[in-house]
């Protein structure tokens, strides 16, 4: 259990949020052009982090805005939230 | 040798006070080089290593474990044993366990107190009915036995469930697979570990993988807190730990490690005769022969590694079990934990070789590996060995998330994961 600062709203109990997963993927540019192994990786592949990872968040029962944290998954230790489009500052 | 476990070497012993029984299993110090070496030594790690020395005639294999056999997830589970999945590969993979199950404590030489007690999994809706219907239908075609049971034949074979039409989620019917049950996790740990022992395997407690050595594409050993071991095959068991372990060997894998919580209540005296599931509700009961409800939470949404879960979590199965057992209204809940578990995209497991050769891995299990434990050790044992999955495991390679061959569990699983 963890309090997640929202960039918009400040500091909430995690339970107003719901996780989006690894941040920073980017949908291929050109899908036609990928072959299957290409594809697998960017659907499938995860780097499951054990350590400071960088994840999408979604303010779902506030401002119901996305944003970004970089979260320690070995300890849920929060050390930065940023919004989308910006870069972590750890 | 190991000497057998018998009512004589009870009576026997008792003579001495019981301070004369032999070990279960020695605490060796690695050796430079082993033929294969298993990383993680939980029930499936265990298994694997039991069934390489006793089927495929290895001798020299280690199993590396970084706590204790048996700390992880083995002894974190609900253990729930049932083979009653939707598609015919699932289906296969599970029951080859459940018949090693029926067997298991007699060829260990070590009560692992199987109990085949039943498993059912409640219908709360028409879709449920309708879903779990077709399961039965597609177990039988398998043939695995499954039945289904009207509201009064669910409230016949485990009274104490509320059949009143008038709850959130009223119970509309079940299906019971009796050959199913519960056994007890730690004695699946130690009857392997023992077995295993017996034939030569070292089992390598507080040893932690640190790294993986690549000479190009094969294995040359591996990097451990009680130093480097040789090895040209590592077979990687390591549940919520896999992608690390991956990691290590510069792969990566279709997995996201989450905390999944269990809990018990105090001891009462025999109240549930079952192992009674639900999907739409996200609960599942048992009673442990210690007399305490054993029950099962669900995941939280994020990747943790924490071995703890959210406070929302319980709270949600033990609304989800006060309405369907108003009878454990005022029974007070004694432990709680979590352990961190590998799920994949499609809830099924990988049991299969990798792109590096000589580097293997039998993870994905998520909510529900214990049930496996014999199957997963006995055919992870077989690809190892043969550098080839057996026919059971060929439908769970990791290849399948490129080929898109997915075994899609996800729905018919008996909880919503």
């Amino acid at each position: 259990m963890f309090i997640i600062k929202c960039p918009y709203c400040g500091e909430r109990d995690h339970s107003e949020f719901s996780y989006g997963g690894e941040a920073h993927l980017i949908r291929p540019k050109q899908p036609t052009e990928l072959s299957d192994d290409q594809w697998a990786e960017y659907l499938f592949m995860r780097k499951n982090i054990k350590g400071l990872q960088y994840e999408r968040w979604n303010h779902s029962h506030g401002c119901r805005r996305w944003f970004n944290a970089a979260r320690d998954t070995s300890n849920d230790k929060i050390h930065s939230v940023y919004k989308i489009g910006e870069k972590s500052s750890k | 040798m190991k000497k057998k476990y018998s009512i004589f070497a009870l009576i026997k012993n008792s003579l001495s006070y019981h301070e004369n029984w032999q070990r279960a299993w020695r605490d060796p110090e690695p050796k430079k080089e082993y033929d294969v070496v298993i990383v993680g030594g939980g029930g499936h790690g265990l298994a694997t290593a039991y069934y390489l020395a006793k089927e495929h005639n290895l001798k020299n294999i280690a199993v590396v474990e970084k706590g204790w056999i048996g700390g992880g997830n083995t002894g974190r589970n609900t253990t729930i044993i049932r083979s009653n999945y939707l598609w015919d590969a699932s289906a296969g993979l599970y029951d080859h366990a459940l018949k090693i199950w029926e067997n298991l404590s007699q060829e260990l030489n070590y009560n692992v107190m199987f109990s085949q007690r039943g498993v059912m999994n409640l219908a709360h809706n028409q879709h449920d009915v309708r879903e779990l219907k077709r399961r039965t239908h597609a177990n039988r075609l398998n043939g695995i036995d499954c039945e289904w049971l009207n509201v009064e034949q669910v409230k016949k074979f485990c009274p104490i469930i509320n059949c009143s039409p008038d709850i959130r989620y009223p119970v509309m019917g079940s299906t019971l697979q009796r050959r199913a049950g519960t056994a007890r996790h730690d004695a699946v740990a130690w009857g392997y570990a023992r077995g295993a022992d017996s034939m030569g395997v070292d089992i390598i407690q507080n040893c932690e993988v640190k790294g993986i050595k690549r000479s190009g594409d094969s294995i040359e050993g591996i990097e451990t807190t009680k130093g480097f071991i040789k090895t040209q095959k590592v077979g990687v068991v390591a549940a919520g730990h896999s992608s690390v372990i991956a990691n290590m060997a510069g792969l990566r894998l279709p997995l996201e490690s989450k905390p999944l919580q269990a809990l018990v209540s105090e001891p009462i005296k025999p109240i549930i005769n079952t192992v009674v599931m639900s999907n739409a509700v996200h609960a599942y009961v048992s009673q442990s022969d210690k007399g305490e409800l054993v029950i099962g939470a669900g995941t939280d949404s994020y990747i943790s590694y924490t071995q703890k879960g959210t406070h929302e979590i319980i709270e949600g199965t033990l609304k989800a079990i006060l309405e369907l057992y108003p009878i454990f209204s005022r029974l007070r809940m004694l432990r709680q934990w979590g352990g961190v578990v590998d799920i994949c995209p499609d809830a099924s497991p990988i049991i299969s070789k990798t792109s590096v050769k000589g580097l293997y891995f039998n993870c994905g299990w998520g909510t529900g590996g214990f049930k496996a434990t014999p199957g997963s050790g006995h055919l992870f044992a077989h690809t190892i060995a043969k550098d080839n999955p057996h026919t059971l495991n060929a439908a769970f390679n990791i290849n399948r998330f490129v080929s898109g061959d997915l075994v899609d569990e996800h729905g018919a699983a008996a909880v919503a994961h």
